[in-house]
C-alpha cells in the first residue's frame, strides 16, 4: 500500500497532523496539500478538521477547493469535522445554519445527550450498521475515540452508529465518500486497523 | 457506552519527565517519548503532559517534544504550561496535541477562554485548577503559579464559581487539582469533587490524591468524574493499568476494553 498516492486536504484546521502521523505509522507516505490538482490526483483523500464548522468552511471556500472536493471520485474519508464538513448543512453556527460540502447528503445537529454531559468526549462503542470494507475486522461494540458536541442522527448513509443519550452517526457513506465521527488516529489499535482498511480499498 | 478514563499526568521540566511532592521537590522520572508510548501500549486511555515551570517563569518554552509525541502515540494527549495565547495554542494544536489546557493565564486574562473557544472549538479547550480547601474558613480557593513555590499565589476566585464562569466562557473540560492531596497518595478529595460536580455540565477529571486501586473506584462512583488522572501510582508502578481496568469494571464502571482483531 506504500505504492499509493495519499493526499490529506490542507483544510487549515488543527488534526492534519495527527492523521499525518497516524498515517505514517502505518508506513504509508502522506501529502498535505490545499493545490486542487494534487487531491485530484491522489489515490485517497483524507479530509480532516477540528474546531467550528463555520471557519472551516470559510478557510475551505478561501482555497478555492469546495468544487474540485465535490468531484472527486476516489474513496474519500472526512474526519470528525471533516465528516460533519461532507453533509449538506450544519447546525454549529450562531446564524443558524451554514452550507457545507454537500459531498453526501445529511444536516449536522447539536447532540441531545439529555442528562449526559458535552462535550461528548472519550471512547465509546461503535456499531456497524451493515457489512462494508471500512469496518473490516472491526466488531460491533469496539472503542473509538470521540471528541464533539454536534453530529449528524442516524439516517440512511448510516454507516455505524454510536449511542451518547440517543443514537447518532459515528460512520456515514455515499459512493466514494465516507466519514467518521471519532478519530481514528487517536483509536489505538482499533483506529489504525480502520485506517488501514481504508488505506486498502 | 461512554467509558471513564484513566489519565496518567506526566510533568515535564526541560524535555524530561519529572514528579515533585505537593508541587516541589522535583525527581527525574524519565524521558519522555518512549514514556508517553509505554503508557499508550499500557492502556491508558489518554496523556496529559505539563510543563510545570512554563507559566511561573515567563520563558519561552521549547514545545518540540509536543510533535515528538503526536509522532508515537495513538491515543488522545493534552498538552498544559504556558499556553497564554491563541497563537500559543495554535502552535501546540499544529504540533499534533488534540487539547490544551490553561491555568494561570485563564485567571489573569479569561476573554482568552473565549477567544479559544471561537477559534479552535470548544472541545480542545481545557480548564486547569488549582483549588485549595482552607480549613479556617471551610472554602475551597483558587490558586495560580502553583509551578512555582515562589510565585504560588492565592487568586479572588472561590472555586466554584471560577468552574461557573470558565464553562459559560466556553471551557470543554476541567481537570481539578485539589492542592491538599496532591503527590501524598490519601485518595481523592471527593467531597471537593462532588461539590464542583454539581455545578460542573462538561466533562471533569480528578487530579491530586491517587494512592491505591480504591481511590479510583470511590472518585468514578462517589463523584462521577469522568476520567481519573493519576501521576506517581503509574511512574512508581504502584498501579498496573490492566489490574486498576480489571478491578473498576468488576466494580461496575465501564472501561475501554481493548480492540481484538476479527478474524
Amino acid at each position: 500500500m506504500s505504492q499509493q498516492t495519499i493526499v490529506i486536504v490542507n483544510t487549515g484546521c488543527a488534526n492534519i497532523s495527527s492523521v499525518k502521523f497516524a498515517l505514517e505509522r502505518l508506513g504509508v507516505s502522506v501529502t498535505v496539500s490545499d493545490d486542487a490538482a494534487v487531491i485530484a490526483a491522489a489515490d485517497k483523500v483524507f479530509l480532516p478538521g477540528v474546531g467550528a464548522a463555520g471557519a472551516a468552511m470559510t478557510s475551505i471556500a478561501a482555497k478555492q477547493l469546495i468544487e474540485p472536493l465535490r468531484h472527486l471520485k476516489q474513496p474519500v474519508l472526512g474526519v470528525c469535522l471533516g465528516m460533519q464538513l461532507m453533509v449538506e448543512r450544519s447546525d454549529e453556527s450562531r446564524t443558524g445554519t451554514i452550507d457545507c460540502l454537500n459531498l453526501l447528503p445529511g444536516h449536522v445537529k447539536r447532540m441531545q445527550a439529555g442528562e449526559l454531559r458535552l462535550p461528548h468526549m472519550g471512547w465509546n462503542t461503535v456499531t456497524p450498521a451493515h457489512e462494508s470494507p471500512l469496518f473490516a475486522g472491526i466488531d460491533a461494540g469496539t472503542y473509538f475515540y470521540f471528541v464533539h458536541s454536534f453530529a449528524v442522527p442516524v439516517y440512511a448513509n448510516t454507516l455505524a452508529s454510536c449511542e451518547y443519550g440517543q443514537s447518532f452517526s459515528a460512520a456515514i457513506q455515499h459512493n466514494n465518500f465516507f466519514g467518521v465521527q471519532f478519530h481514528p488516529e487517536r483509536s489505538g489499535e482499533a483506529g489504525a486497523q480502520l485506517l488501514t482498511n481504508f488505506v486498502n480499498m | 457506552m461512554l467509558a471513564k478514563r484513566i489519565i496518567p499526568c506526566l510533568d515535564v521540566r526541560d524535555g524530561k519527565v519529572v514528579k515533585g511532592v505537593q508541587f516541589r521537590n522535583h525527581e527525574i522520572i524519565g524521558d519522555i517519548v518512549p514514556l508517553a508510548e509505554q503508557y499508550a501500549k499500557a492502556g491508558a486511555d489518554e496523556l496529559v503532559f505539563y510543563d510545570i515551570t512554563a507559566s511561573s517563569d515567563q520563558r519561552v518554552v521549547d514545545k518540540s517534544w509536543v510533535s515528538r509525541i503526536a509522532q508515537v502515540i495513538d491515543i488522545p494527549f493534552c498538552v498544559a504550561g504556558g499556553i497564554k495565547s491563541v497563537e500559543d495554542a495554535g502552535r501546540i494544536l499544529e504540533m499534533g496535541a488534540d487539547k490544551i489546557s490553561i491555568n494561570s493565564p485563564a485567571l489573569t486574562n479569561p476573554e482568552l477562554i473565549n477567544a479559544l473557544h471561537d477559534v479552535y472549538g470548544q472541545q480542545c479547550v481545557v480548564i486547569g485548577i488549582d483549588s485549595f480547601y482552607n480549613e479556617a474558613n471551610n472554602q475551597y480557593e483558587v490558586y495560580k503559579f502553583t509551578g512555582d513555590e515562589s510565585r504560588t499565589q492565592q487568586t479572588a476566585w472561590q472555586t466554584l464559581d471560577w468552574i461557573k464562569e470558565v464553562q459559560q466562557r466556553g471551557a470543554g473540560e476541567i481537570v481539578l487539582n485539589c492542592m491538599n492531596q496532591d503527590g501524598v497518595r490519601q485518595g481523592y478529595d471527593l467531597a471537593q469533587l462532588k461539590a464542583v460536580r454539581e455545578v460542573c455540565n462538561i466533562p471533569l477529571i480528578a487530579s491530586g490524591g491517587a494512592g491505591a486501586i480504591e481511590h479510583f473506584t470511590a472518585v468514578f462512583k462517589d463523584a462521577d468524574v469522568d476520567g481519573a488522572l493519576a501521576a506517581s501510582v503509574f511512574h512508581k508502578g504502584i498501579i498496573n493499568i490492566d489490574e486498576l481496568k480489571a478491578t473498576l469494571v468488576s466494580e461496575q464502571v465501564p472501561m475501554r476494553q481493548r480492540y481484538t482483531p476479527v478474524k
